[in-house]
C-alpha cells in the first residue's frame, strides 16, 4: 500500500464549499419532501376517483 | 478541433442554482406553455391538481433532456460563446453529474406522469426525451444540416403529451399543434444560425449556413415560412379554433412571411433581418398558442 498511486488524498472543504454543500443538501431535502407530498396527493386523488366509481 | 479545456475548479462550490440551470429553464417555459395549451384544448376533464402535477412532470422531463443534452454536448458548448457559460463547460458541475441528474429526472418524470395521467402520455414523454437526447443530440446534431429539422420533433411533442395527459388520446388535432411547432423550428433556428455561424463553425456543428451557405439557408427559411403560415391556420379548419385564432394566425403569419422575405432579400453578411426574424419567431409561436388558449378559456370557441 505504499504505492503513491494508491494514496487517497483527503481534501477539507473550504468554508464556502461547506456552505454550498449545505445549500445543495437542503435543496435535495426539499425536492424529496415535495416529491413525496406530490405522490401522496396523486394517490389520494386517484384512489378517491376509484372509490366514487365503485359499485356497492 | 482541439480538445476544449475545462476549467479545473472545485466542483464542491456548485450551488442548487447550477443544477437548476442544467434543466434549461427558458426552453422549459415554452414546453410548459405549449403542453398546457394541448391539455386545455383536449376534450375530457382532468382533475386540476392532477393536471398541475402532469404539467410539472412534463416540465421536469423536458428539463431532464436538457441536462442530458448538456452532458453529451459539453465539448461543443465549451467552444461556443452562447453556451460557454453553462454549468458543465464552465466547470461548475461535473459532466457525470449532469448525466446522472438527467437520467434520474427522466425516469422520475415519466413515472410521475404515468401515475398522475396515463400510460400514453408517459410513453410520449419518454419518447420525447429519447428523441431529443439520442436521435437529436447524439446522432443528428453533429452529422447533418437537417439536424434541427428532424430534431424539431422533440420540441414539437409537448402539446401532444399535454393532450394525451388530459384525454388519454392523441388524435389528428393534437398532431396539428405538433406540425406547427415542427415547421416553425427550422426558420427559427436557421435565423439564429445565420448570425451565429462562426460559433457553429468553430464547434464543428453542421448547421445549414455552415454547410450550404447563407444564400441557400435564406431561401429555405422563406420556404418554411410559406408552409408555416399556411399550417398556422389549420387549427381553424380542423375545428379546434375559432375566428379570433384565424385572425391572429393570419396576422402573425403575414409578419413571419414579411421578416422571412427581408431575410431572403438581405445581402450576404447583413444579419439585422435575421435577428428580427429570430425575435419575431418567438412572438409568433407564443401568440398562436396564446390565441388558442384565450379562445378556449374565454368560451369564444367550444
Amino acid at each position: 500500500m505504499s504505492d503513491p498511486k494508491h494514496v487517497l488524498e483527503i481534501k477539507m472543504l473550504t468554508p464556502d464549499e461547506r456552505k454550498q454543500q449545505k445549500r445543495r443538501n437542503l435543496a435535495i431535502a426539499l425536492a424529496l419532501a415535495a416529491f413525496m407530498a406530490t405522490v401522496f396527493l396523486v394517490t389520494i386523488l386517484r384512489l378517491g376517483g376509484s372509490v366514487a366509481e365503485r359499485s356497492f | 478541433m482541439s480538445e476544449p479545456v475545462m476549467t479545473p475548479r472545485s466542483y464542491a462550490s456548485a450551488g442548487p442554482g447550477d443544477y437548476f440551470a442544467l434543466l434549461k429553464p427558458r426552453v422549459m417555459s415554452l414546453v410548459i406553455f405549449t403542453a398546457f395549451v394541448g391539455m386545455v384544448l383536449a376534450p375530457g376533464a382532468l382533475h386540476p391538481v392532477l393536471a398541475a402535477v402532469s404539467l410539472l412532470a412534463i416540465a421536469v422531463g423536458a428539463g431532464a433532456s436538457g441536462a442530458l443534452n448538456m452532458w453529451w454536448d459539453a465539448d461543443i458548448d465549451a467552444v461556443m460563446a452562447r453556451t460557454a457559460g453553462r454549468p458543465v463547460p464552465s466547470g461548475r458541475v461535473p459532466r457525470a453529474e449532469a448525466a446522472a441528474f438527467g437520467l434520474f429526472l427522466s425516469g422520475l418524470s415519466v413515472a410521475l406522469l404515468a401515475l398522475a395521467a396515463n400510460y400514453l402520455a408517459a410513453g410520449l414523454l419518454a419518447f420525447t426525451i429519447f428523441f431529443y437526447v439520442v436521435i437529436y443530440s447524439m446522432w443528428l446534431k453533429r452529422s447533418t444540416p437537417q439536424n434541427i429539422v428532424i430534431g424539431g420533433a422533440a420540441g414539437a411533442l409537448p402539446p401532444v403529451v399535454g393532450w394525451a395527459a388530459a384525454s388519454g388520446t392523441a388524435p389528428l388535432e393534437a398532431w396539428v399543434l405538433f406540425a406547427i411547432i415542427f415547421l416553425w423550428t427550422p426558420p427559427h433556428f436557421w435565423a439564429l444560425a445565420l448570425y451565429k455561424r462562426g460559433d457553429y463553425e468553430r464547434a464543428g456543428v453542421p448547421m445549414m449556413p455552415v454547410v450550404k451557405g447563407e444564400a441557400s439557408t435564406r431561401k429555405q427559411i422563406f420556404g418554411y415560412a410559406v408552409i408555416l403560415a399556411a399550417a398556422g391556420a389549420a387549427p381553424f379548419f380542423l375545428g379546434i379554433a375559432g375566428w379570433l385564432y384565424l385572425g391572429v394566425s393570419i396576422a402573425l403569419g403575414a409578419g413571419f412571411l414579411w421578416w422571412s422575405f427581408k431575410v431572403l432579400r438581405a445581402p450576404e453578411g447583413d444579419y439585422g433581418s435575421a435577428k428580427k426574424l429570430f425575435g419575431f419567431s418567438l412572438l409568433y409561436l407564443f401568440g398562436l398558442f396564446a390565441a388558442l388558449l384565450v379562445e378556449k378559456l374565454a368560451g369564444l370557441h367550444v
